[in-house]
């Protein structure tokens, strides 16, 4: 049965999918080892690429699974290791939405409305931390990231692709006016 | 329970949920889908959700947000299918999930394909890292907001910086952290709540 790769992709990331409790970044870990170690879909250092790659490319770091799946079995592989990333946690999301928005509009929805408010701000600036630590932060990335975020908030009309983009400008700038550390 | 509930970008309450068609609702997704580099992906979906577009009100953005973190999956997909649902129930989780999804799918594909040429073109790993840190600025205005909205009163304040040193600072495993943290809040706020409504009844 395990013979059969796109099955394969599927009882491997499936599984984490659910099991993924806190983030795509617990998934790292164990499928690299399902498919280093276990399976031998990919080298150690073929994974590292691909983890640069997907962090890189739009859309969650965790698309990385959607390379692991091509690099196994093409474009079908590619579909079911997407799948089996996205769909089952999806429905569980899904069927807890349904479960939320069923009392909508009573006393405890808003308390927990309220209540989860701080929570998501705290986790909202927690992430942002992360994000700093992962960017090997130098001081120029400081200043994008200051800059960024100044544009952002005081020009909200000024589409963010704008700012994205002049990022990406200032830093080739900075590459080419000799910075190394960035 | 005093709480500003007009921000200056947001004078629409009480919030008439909209009705979003799915074709709308599709492009929406793909282009934050296309765009969100480096994590920055909740902070596009605030941008075109609350504050472009008006879809949902913040209080709906930040509960989706809290339960998108504490669900199992991915954070980013889970909120997507968390404001798909809330606009146009299952129907709008798949399309907004799948619009979101597809055109990084090719992307990722594509720039593999191409990744050892791409990292011989002159600045294109320059670029990508200067897009990765322009994009947490995207983030970091979705903290700002957050946290406007939090400190409100000494309380949800206090919370919020609690969260933020367990799992930001210390580095604190997020699920027991909110798992010990939101029930106490969400007690506070119904405790908050009935005493305000007996002092107006009184």
């Amino acid at each position: 049965m395990r013979d059969d790769p796109l099955l394969a992709l599927l009882f491997v990331i499936a599984p984490l999918s659910i099991v993924a409790v806190g983030g795509a970044s617990s998934i790292y870990a164990p499928l690299q080892h399902q498919s280093v170690d276990v399976y031998h879909w990919i080298t150690a250092r073929e994974y590292l690429e691909m983890f640069a790659i997907a962090r890189v490319t739009p859309g969650p770091g965790s698309m990385i699974a959607t390379l692991i799946g091509w690099q196994v079995a093409g474009i079908p592989g590619a579909l079911v290791a997407t799948l089996a990333l996205f769909v089952p946690s999806s429905v569980l999301a899904v069927v807890l939405a349904g479960f939320w928005n069923r009392y909508r509009g009573t006393e405890w929805h808003t308390a927990i409305e309220t209540g989860l408010r701080p929570i998501a701000s705290g986790l909202v600036l927690a992430a942002v931390v992360v994000l700093l630590r992962l960017a090997e932060s130098g001081p120029l990335s400081w200043a994008v990231v200051a800059v960024a975020t100044a544009v952002l908030m005081w020009l909200p009309r000024l589409h963010p692709t704008v700012v994205l983009a002049a990022g990406g400008a200032v830093y080739v700038a900075a590459h080419y006016a000799g910075f190394t550390t960035l | 329970m005093a709480s500003p509930e007009n921000p200056p970008f947001d004078p629409l309450a009480p919030h008439v949920k909209p009705h979003v068609p799915l074709l709308s609702l599709y492009n929406t997704f793909f282009w934050v889908g296309m765009f969100s580099f480096g994590g920055g992906l909740s902070g596009w979906l605030h941008r075109e959700m609350v504050t472009s577009r008006r879809w949902m009100t913040e209080d709906e953005f930040f509960s989706g947000y809290s339960l998108s973190q504490v669900l199992p999956g991915v954070n980013a997909s889970n909120l997507t299918v968390y404001i798909g649902h809330h606009l146009r129930g299952w129907q709008g989780a798949a399309v907004a999930l799948t619009a979101l999804v597809t055109g990084p799918f090719f992307v990722v594909i594509l720039v593999a394909f191409a990744y050892h040429y791409l990292l011989e073109v002159p600045g294109f790993q320059a670029a990508v890292a200067g897009i990765a840190a322009a994009a947490i600025g995207m983030l970091v205005r979705l903290g700002l907001i957050a946290a406007r909205r939090a400190a409100i009163s000494v309380v949800p304040a206090l919370i919020m910086v609690v969260v933020f040193v367990a799992v930001g600072l210390l580095r604190w495993p997020l699920v027991p952290v909110v798992a010990v943290m939101a029930p106490a809040s969400i007690l506070i706020a119904r405790w908050q709540f009935l005493k305000a409504k007996a002092d107006t009844d009184a």
